[in-house]
């Protein structure tokens, strides 16, 4: 049981953007994933969700032991992978409680028995998460500020219930508050895959394993002890 | 066509103004010429068209003297709970005359009237006759003045001062004869502080050959009244629509206009409000779908005359399958027309390769102090939110069903509820044949 992945190389524009990437999370593990701007870190997100932008040439990725590179996106959630994006792009129109109804009913094994028990769960996750009640109304990431966004992802997160996740810069654009409540996601069972820039984020969500990406290639991995490394020396050193 | 213009007054028993001003517009008529603009118009025969049809009933004030056949059609339309809204007050058109006309008690001890527009003509000449093709010029178009000399039927609506009535008013009408023409013409006169709000719903079987529909409908808001006026058009698809909806607006009086289209081969539609008053408001909604073989020349216009008048313009076009759809729309600020506000927003989507969508705004401004904006946006469904939503397990076609839906959405919760559903019908096939 795990998501693996193992030599994957991706491409976007033609271009071999990663190069041979390994990596393991099992159930109720957290793997850091660090590295500077550009190392490829949103990429092997996108690729792993299935972003056509972002198309698998080499190597294989899977869920519990089942291929995940030829499948579509949405089969790839509801075999228990979720992205939460850096820049969740905005649907208008689209609200947030009409777009986790769809979701939940696709995604989910334990679905909401009603729309009314639905509506509760939504409620009671969104109070867990500080979320305004008016807002699951609104249009999906429509005139929302780069916190509130984040919050909404988390807020799918906690609805969908899956068994690994990405989180693609969660940190970035939420205050010291918000940031506490990520301690909130953290499920004994649920595997995730945290790509961050800062270490500020391990306090509420600490690491099993920590790996360093450069140039699409993981150039480090360990401890804890790595953080120290990092936040030391910057990520110059790692080659 | 003249001698037949002498016969539809005389059936009709109509006044001699009603005659003088049927021959005025063939006068029209047969002069001006086709539009040089907008969809291709030159495949209409004139000649061909069946501008009359006398109905074979008579008209029916009880429901249960309808006959069963009309029922059948009403529930094949699928017009939800049908007989329940005509029973509480709906002016039916069958072909060109009423078989059905209900009107509740309660409206007709308020002092309004809503009654059929032949039936109208008779009993209240001298109130009609000051707004007759008043708003609407007839010589403003060949088609207006087509319509002032054959208009048959249609719908005449009075609210005496300070009547607000809560429930819409509604009227169904439909043609269904071979080479059937509809003219129906609807005036709606709210006077000074009254408020109502009308549902005009068209849906048409299918034929075999080319269909003719010119309505025309004239609001006349008074001062501090307001008036929602509702379409959805779904005429089958060789209907050439060139309906023509017009209102005046007095001071401090409100007028809406939300149009759904959604059928029709060709449909030229640009809902106008004169905003005469100062403070003068009106707000234009729009949604216009067009699948194979469709054109929809969609729009509005707002003239603006009074001070401190408003006006939003908010139109939202989808394309699919080589349908076409056009905005054509116009702001128009006299001078003096001093703080003005006008807001335009026209976005189209396009789906599958062959589709077309194309945008005309015009803004006239001849006064320095008003706000005029305008926004447009044409595009295709973006990858970006298709990935979005499919990351979060929806299937691609449910995925761009709902980023359809979303485009629309601020029309569509404007519309009566039961025009939603139809229309979510038609997007939900739109999103399963995107690509063509």
């Amino acid at each position: 049981m795990s998501l693996k992945i193992q030599n994957l190389e991706v491409k976007a524009q033609n271009e071999l953007i990663i190069k041979g990437v390994s990596l393991e999370i099992k159930p109720g593990e957290i793997v850091a994933l660090m590295g500077p701007n550009g190392s490829g870190k949103s990429s092997l997100a996108n690729a792993l969700a299935g972003n056509p932008i972002y198309p698998p040439v080499g190597g294989q990725a899977s869920i519990d032991g089942k291929n995940l590179l030829n499948l579509k996106p949405n089969e790839r959630a509801k075999l228990g992978l979720f992205l939460a994006w850096q820049n969740p792009p905005a649907v208008s129109g689209v609200s947030v409680e009409s777009l986790l109804r769809m979701a939940v009913l696709n995604c989910r094994q334990r679905r909401c028995r009603t729309v009314c028990a639905f509506r509760q769960e939504l409620n009671r996750e969104a109070v867990k998460l500080k979320i305004n009640k008016s807002w699951l109304n609104r249009g999906i990431n429509v005139g929302f500020s780069g916190g509130e966004k984040k919050k909404l992802e988390l807020l799918q997160l906690l609805l969908l219930k899956p068994k690994y996740a990405v989180l693609d810069e969660i940190d970035s654009g939420l205050d010291i508050d918000s940031l506490k409540l990520l301690a909130k996601i953290n499920q004994p069972r649920l595997g995730i895959l945290l790509i961050t820039h800062y270490t500020r984020i391990f306090q509420y969500l600490k690491p099993n394993k920590v790996l360093v990406m450069k140039q699409g290639r993981i150039a480090a991995s360990g401890g804890r002890e790595l953080i120290k490394k990092i936040e030391k020396d910057g990520y110059g050193k790692f080659n | 066509m003249e001698s037949l213009i002498k016969q539809i007054s005389k059936t009709k028993h109509e006044p001699k103004w009603m005659l003088e001003l049927r021959l005025e517009g063939l006068k029209n008529f047969q002069k001006m010429p086709l539009p040089n603009w907008g969809p291709d118009l030159t495949a209409i025969d004139f000649g061909k068209i069946n501008y009359f049809i006398k109905p074979a009933q008579e008209t029916k004030r009880d429901w249960s003297q309808v006959p069963q056949k009309t029922k059948e059609i009403f529930a094949k339309l699928g017009i939800p709970q049908a007989e329940r809204r005509v029973l509480s007050g709906v002016g039916a058109q069958w072909n060109s005359g009423i078989v059905y006309q209900s009107l509740k008690e309660k409206l007709k001890k308020q002092g309004v009237i809503f009654a059929p527009m032949d039936e109208a003509i008779k009993q209240y000449p001298d109130l009609i006759r000051p707004y007759f093709m008043k708003a609407i010029a007839v010589d403003n178009n060949k088609f207006s003045a087509l319509h002032a000399a054959v208009w048959s039927g249609g719908v005449f609506v009075y609210l005496p001062e300070g009547v607000k009535i809560k429930q819409p008013l509604e009227g169904y009408f439909w043609l269904n004869l071979k080479q059937g023409g509809q003219f129906e013409h609807t005036i709606i006169i709210a006077e000074e502080g009254s408020e109502l709000t009308y549902i005009e719903g068209c849906s048409a079987p299918v034929y075999s050959q080319n269909s003719l529909h010119v309505g025309c409908v004239e609001v006349f808001v008074k001062e501090k009244a307001r008036v929602k006026f509702s379409t959805i058009q779904n005429w089958s698809k060789n209907v050439v629509n060139l309906g023509m909806k017009r209102a005046i607006i007095e001071k401090a009086g409100v007028m809406e206009w939300v149009s759904a289209a959604l059928g029709s081969q060709i449909t030229m539609s640009y809902p106008a409000s004169i905003l005469k008053g100062d403070g003068a408001k009106a707000g234009h909604l729009s949604l216009s779908l067009a699948g194979q073989g469709q054109e929809l020349d969609t729009g509005g216009q707002i003239i603006h005359l009074g001070e401190n008048t408003s006006g939003t313009i908010i139109s939202k076009s989808i394309c699919q399958n080589g349908g076409r759809t056009a905005y054509r729309g116009l702001v128009k600020m006299i001078k003096g027309a001093k703080k003005a506000k006008a807001s335009v927003s026209c976005d189209s989507l396009i789906l599958g390769k062959k589709s077309r969508a194309a945008t005309f705004p015009a803004m006239e401004i001849d006064e320095s102090d008003v706000v005029a904006l305008h926004e447009a946006k044409t595009g295709k469904i973006s990858e970006e939110e298709l990935f979005y939503l499919m990351s979060r397990g929806l299937s691609e076609t449910e995925a761009t069903s709902l980023i359809i839906n979303g485009f629309c959405e601020a029309v569509v919760k404007n519309l009566p509820l039961e025009y939603a559903v139809e229309i979510n019908r038609l997007i939900d096939f739109y999103a399963e044949h995107s690509k063509n």
